[in-house]
């Protein structure tokens, strides 16, 4: 045993020190620098109580990225785990070329966010963007999508289920090549339905399926700002700053490292949750496997 | 309703959903292989043309950012495939004190993942004097909770009787690891090796903060640059530019269609 707890710990002695460094070791000064100023040339860091957690209530700007992010959120976690569903229950059939439909479905999820990005701009550009050429057909005016406050963070979000919905397709399709044909057909020799078999069959043995997607889905809800850089930069007028956003322009346009910190609190505590809730979850409801 | 029509019905729709989703890239593309008079309205007969690609390949250093990313991804993917499978084995095969709480702050990388510190980690960059360095990029995502995590499971799954066997003919620790666990784990190896040469090959924020010169920039922070450029770099250089970007990755996907699937699903299953 001892000599077993030496080797082990010569194995993790890299891995340790790499996560001690860069991972664990920057959420503790993180929470630490919340209680300090932000140090200016020679002016150090002073202790500041919560001054910057009352800076952060009194934070217009915080909350409406927080509210953005609630509803980018609400928008994108349901319609990419939505189409993703629909996607892999077409593709499991024996469809003629479903070979091509689950390309067509996968393929935006191996481009970089920043090229998906670019590719959307070009898309939503008024006057000429595809958007506007076929609106044109129908006679319709040219529309500025991104450019305005009430569309915008819709016309992001798009940009973020276009980019995810295959991806969690293939969970889903995985799932549901895992459920055993005899299944379906006792329920189908009971008398139900195609909806009644997804409702009472299918749907349920995609529980577990349904939380591990949910989970990245909330993850990346919070996490990937790509798209926003360069589509909007947060704008028009914060309508599409994200927190994470926020957190980079406060962090490297205002360079308020302190209140950065305050920011990334904030976003270590959401994604902090979202594992605990994971884990009672998980615990709770999936272990009938 | 009578099944024949619900069947037409359903893959209509499956078509019109799949044509839907590849329309932005379709248009990407069009744009890309025809010449800029062509870029704001479609005809069928429009000349095709390659000179887009070799236009933008001139107007940015994008071989130098093709070679930082490929330095970038594979030096980031070596670490985490050494430093990754010796955690592994110790969590899979050794007793020790601490381990289920080591194991749970190895976990905890999965949640609270460095792509989120970033004030912290460039402050750690600066200090260490690696501000713009291609390892500055790659170092805080050396050691992956999540390579960790995935071949501990795998190495749960060999049996303890082939570890016994080669114990007991003499096998040192390094050639049971080397000779055993390895070669048994090598799905799991090209699995999550996909992933992270993907998730990386993608990473853009991160990159961007702790970046500033041609030198380390990769190529989605150079793709980034060149197409904000109020120069007025034409729509059809910038798609060209975003598809050369993208087409390692793409053309690695449609030829490798299955093991790629298949991959994200091996990492994705916990």
């Amino acid at each position: 045993m001892r000599r077993q707890t030496l080797t082990a710990w010569a194995l993790l002695l890299p891995a340790a020190c790499l996560l001690v460094v860069f991972t664990h070791g920057p959420v503790l000064r993180t929470v630490l620098a919340t209680f300090y100023t932000t140090p200016h040339g020679r002016l150090p860091a002073k202790f500041a109580g919560f001054d910057n957690y009352a800076h952060l209530i009194a934070d217009p700007i915080f909350w409406q990225a927080l509210r953005n992010n609630l509803l980018y959120a609400g928008l994108t976690i349901p319609a990419s785990m939505g189409l993703a569903l629909v996607m892999a229950l077409l593709v499991n059939g024996r469809m003629r070329g479903r070979g091509f439909l689950r390309m067509a479905f996968f393929t935006p999820t191996v481009l970089p966010l920043i090229a998906v990005a670019n590719i959307w701009i070009f898309f939503y550009q008024p006057g000429f963007g595809l958007i506007d050429q076929i609106r044109g057909l129908f006679g319709l005016g040219a529309t500025n999508l991104l450019g305005q406050g009430d569309s915008a963070l819709y016309a992001v979000a798009a940009v973020a289920v276009w980019k995810e919905a295959g991806f969690f397709m293939i969970f889903y399709l995985a799932a549901l090549q895992a459920i055993p044909q005899s299944l379906i057909e006792a329920a189908r020799l009971e008398g139900a339905n195609a909806l009644q078999i997804f409702r009472r069959v299918i749907w349920p043995l995609l529980t577990p399926t349904t939380l591990f997607v949910a989970v990245n889905a909330v993850v990346n809800a919070f996490r990937l700002v790509d798209h926003i850089y360069q589509m909007t930069g947060g704008g028009p007028n914060n309508a599409t700053a994200l927190l994470f956003y926020y957190l980079y322009q406060v962090g490297f346009q205002f360079w308020d490292t302190a209140y950065a910190a305050t920011l990334t609190t904030v976003l270590v505590v959401v994604l902090g949750l979202v594992s605990v809730g994971q884990f009672l979850f998980l615990d709770r409801k999936v272990h009938y496997q | 309703m009578s099944a024949g029509l619900d069947a037409l019905l359903i893959r209509v729709g499956a078509w019109a959903l799949a044509l839907i989703w590849l329309a932005p890239l379709a248009y990407a593309v069009w744009t890309a292989f025809h010449p800029a008079a062509y870029e704001t309205h479609f005809a069928l007969l429009a000349p095709i043309t390659v000179e887009n690609f070799p236009k933008a390949w001139v107007q940015a250093p994008f071989a130098r950012y093709f070679l930082n990313t490929i330095l970038l991804v594979t030096s980031i993917l070596g670490v985490q495939l050494v430093v990754g499978t010796l955690a592994a084995f110790a969590f899979a095969r050794l007793q020790f004190a601490g381990k289920s709480g080591l194991f749970a702050l190895v976990l905890m990388q999965m949640m609270v993942m460095p792509d989120i510190l970033i004030v912290e980690n460039y402050q750690t960059m600066r200090a260490l004097g690696l501000v713009d360095t291609i390892a500055g990029i790659g170092l805080p995502y050396m050691a992956s909770g999540f390579a960790i995590f995935l071949l501990r499971q795998t190495f749960l799954t060999i049996p303890r009787e082939l570890d016994e066997a080669a114990r007991m003919e003499g096998a040192s620790l390094r050639h049971l690891i080397l000779r055993v666990y390895v070669p048994l784990a090598k799905p799991t190896y090209i699995a999550f090796g996909l992933v992270s040469v993907s998730a990386h090959w993608n990473d853009f924020i991160w990159p961007l903060i702790v970046t500033n010169s041609v030198e380390a920039r990769p190529l989605t922070v150079g793709l980034s640059i060149f197409s904000a450029t109020d120069s007025g770099v034409q729509w059809s250089v910038i798609n060209a530019a975003t598809l050369m970007t993208s087409a390692p990755l793409l053309l690695g996907f449609l030829i490798f269609q299955r093991q790629f699937v298949q991959s994200f699903l091996r990492a994705g299953i916990k």
